[in-house]
């Protein structure tokens, strides 16, 4: 890790219609760091990592990757920005007209152009790293299971080796070993590979094993972050409420009684 | 008063807003036609699923068509009928009707895919992977959509031009005791190289607008499956009337002189 900073964000904001999702989102991501943001369902998770990308418009503030601005970057600058991030998507977001070789391959065809065959050794390789054989790669997605999808999802994001990897969710629905299989998957990329990583997830286990560095949001905003062992320590009521997943607490769950 | 004029201009604002809006998302998907990289294999699949497999019903539509022509031709004009028939189907059949009737059909069943698919591409955020991936969404979805559907339907229209005289014949024929001989020959000397032309340009701009109409309808659709559903029937709805709309344009064009 290095003290560079790779992503800086400053006051980002987002609003759908009436309903504001970002209220000002401060962030710093380092070069070759793993940030872990942790927050509740429908903070806003998601929708930070879209805007951080570009594949949602915020409606304010800034986002500066290796130092250069990217709000309001025209289509074709955007596009070649586009090439420093892999991501996986909450849901997969899998191909459903490409059999799973050619989803995990696609980047390296496509934006690499490379050869087809070649892309395919590389793509069974990346599937045999998340636990998938090779005979996965004939299936389309629709035949596999939902943590099998997710598997293939982060095969696709890290087969073209990408400088900035956003993982949302990578493990949900996936069983306690096979997560943890994908948590060492996402430690090894970053450690030895020196790629960025932004996670997003809720298994607080999963944190603790793949973040140097943790960022919690609520309400729209980043409330508190600090390095990953400090977390226990964070003196910080949300925080402590969310890790230790209490319902009492400073943060509120809109629920009536049945 | 007052209130009912604000309605309407708010009316006619958002209608400009959406014109607007289909104009710029036309404009950058023919920009991206011309400019590499381009997608051969994609668009020949497209072209397989929109001509081949439109070829059934578009044939069964032609050959009713040409036959209910006959028909109606026979019954209409009772004098001179032989050579009116023949005339009346192959010109109705070339220049209207083979290509505003394989629009529709075609609007039915292409614009209703494409908007179902990319619209579903959409909403689980397939389009957004496909940008992560260093693709650009246009040119992988669009473009091969819009390119085969430019040249596909004028191929399929082509094809049932031809069966819908073939109905009509069968008709005048069989049915109404016509002379064959005669009927082709008629056939063929009314048979004019500009009505088939007119009639295959028109339906090459049809062929573009179902498939813009569901590309934008499909790309632009949010909130899940509902969503989904409203992208195709907006899809099939707007193309049907800009079909029948832009055949008016086309028609008063060509044969105005
Ligand atoms: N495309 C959209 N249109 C309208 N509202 C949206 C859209 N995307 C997200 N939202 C809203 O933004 C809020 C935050 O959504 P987001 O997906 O970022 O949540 P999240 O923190 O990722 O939650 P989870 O942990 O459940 O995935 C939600 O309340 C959601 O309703
Ligand atoms: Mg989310």
């Amino acid at each position: 890790m290095s003290e560079r900073v790779k992503i800086a964000v400053r006051g980002m904001k987002k609003s759908f219609g009436p309903k504001l999702v970002l209220d000002g989102i401060d962030l710093d991501v380092r070069e070759g760091e793993s940030l872990v943001v942790i927050g509740g369902s429908g903070t806003g998770k998601s929708v930070t990592v879209k805007c951080l990308m570009g594949l949602m418009e915020p409606d304010a503030g800034s986002v500066k990757i290796d130092g250069a601005e990217t709000i309001g970057l025209g289509a074709g600058a955007r596009f070649e920005l586009m090439r420093k991030f892999g991501m996986l998507f909450q849901g997969a977001a899998l191909f459903d007209s490409l059999p799973v070789w050619e989803n995990v391959a696609f980047g390296l065809i496509q934006g690499r152009g490379m050869a087809r065959r070649q892309a395919k050794a590389i793509a069974l390789q990346k599937l045999g790293a998340v636990g998938l054989g090779p005979e996965v790669g004939e299936l389309s997605p629709a035949e596999l299971s939902g943590g099998m999808q997710k598997r293939v999802a982060l095969a696709r994001a890290i087969a073209a080796e990408p400088e900035i990897i956003i993982f949302d969710e990578p493990t949900t629905g996936l069983d306690p070993i096979m997560a943890d299989v994908i948590n060492e998957l996402i430690v090894k990329i970053t450690h030895e590979l020196g790629v960025t990583a932004i996670s997003i997830t809720h298994d607080m286990a999963s944190t603790r094993k793949i973040a140097d560095h943790v960022a919690m949001i609520y309400k729209g905003r980043i409330i508190w972050s600090g390095a990953a062992d400090t977390i226990d320590r964070s003196g910080n009521p949300y925080v402590e409420q969310f890790i230790h997943g209490r319902a009492e607490g400073p943060i509120q769950m809109e629920i009536r009684a049945l | 008063m007052l209130d009912f004029l604000a309605r309407i201009g708010h009316i006619f604002i958002l209608f400009l807003q959406a014109a607007g809006r289909l104009a710029l998302f036309a404009i950058i998907a023919i920009s991206h036609c011309v400019r590499p990289p381009f997608y051969p294999r994609l668009i020949g699949r497209q072209m397989i699923d929109m001509g081949y497999y439109s070829l059934p019903v578009v044939g069964l539509t032609a050959i009713f068509t040409g036959m209910v022509l006959a028909l109606q031709a026979h019954t209409g004009f009772s004098v001179g009928a032989e050579s009116a028939v023949a005339t009346i189907v192959v010109l109705s059949v070339t220049r209207e009707l083979g290509p505003v009737i394989a629009g529709l059909m075609v609007a039915g069943r292409i614009g209703a895919a494409i908007a179902a698919e990319i619209g579903t591409m959409r909403v689980t955020d397939q389009i957004d992977a496909l940008s992560t991936l260093s693709t650009n969404p246009y040119k992988y979805l669009v473009v091969p959509r819009l390119i085969a559907g430019t040249i596909t339907l004028p191929l399929l229209v082509f094809v049932a031009d031809i069966i819908g005289v073939f109905g009509g014949f069968v008709v005048a024929t069989y049915k109404l005791g016509y002379n064959p001989g005669g009927f082709l020959g008629q056939t063929w000397d009314t048979l004019k190289t500009d009505d088939v032309v007119s009639g295959l340009v028109k339906s090459a701009v049809f062929g573009f607008i179902v498939a813009l109409m569901g590309c934008y309808y499909g790309y632009h659709s949010k909130g899940g499956a509902q969503g989904v559903g409203a992208a195709t029937t907006y899809a099939v709805v707007s193309a049907s009337i800009m079909i029948l709309l832009f055949d008016y344009l086309l028609t008063a064009l060509f044969f105005s002189s």
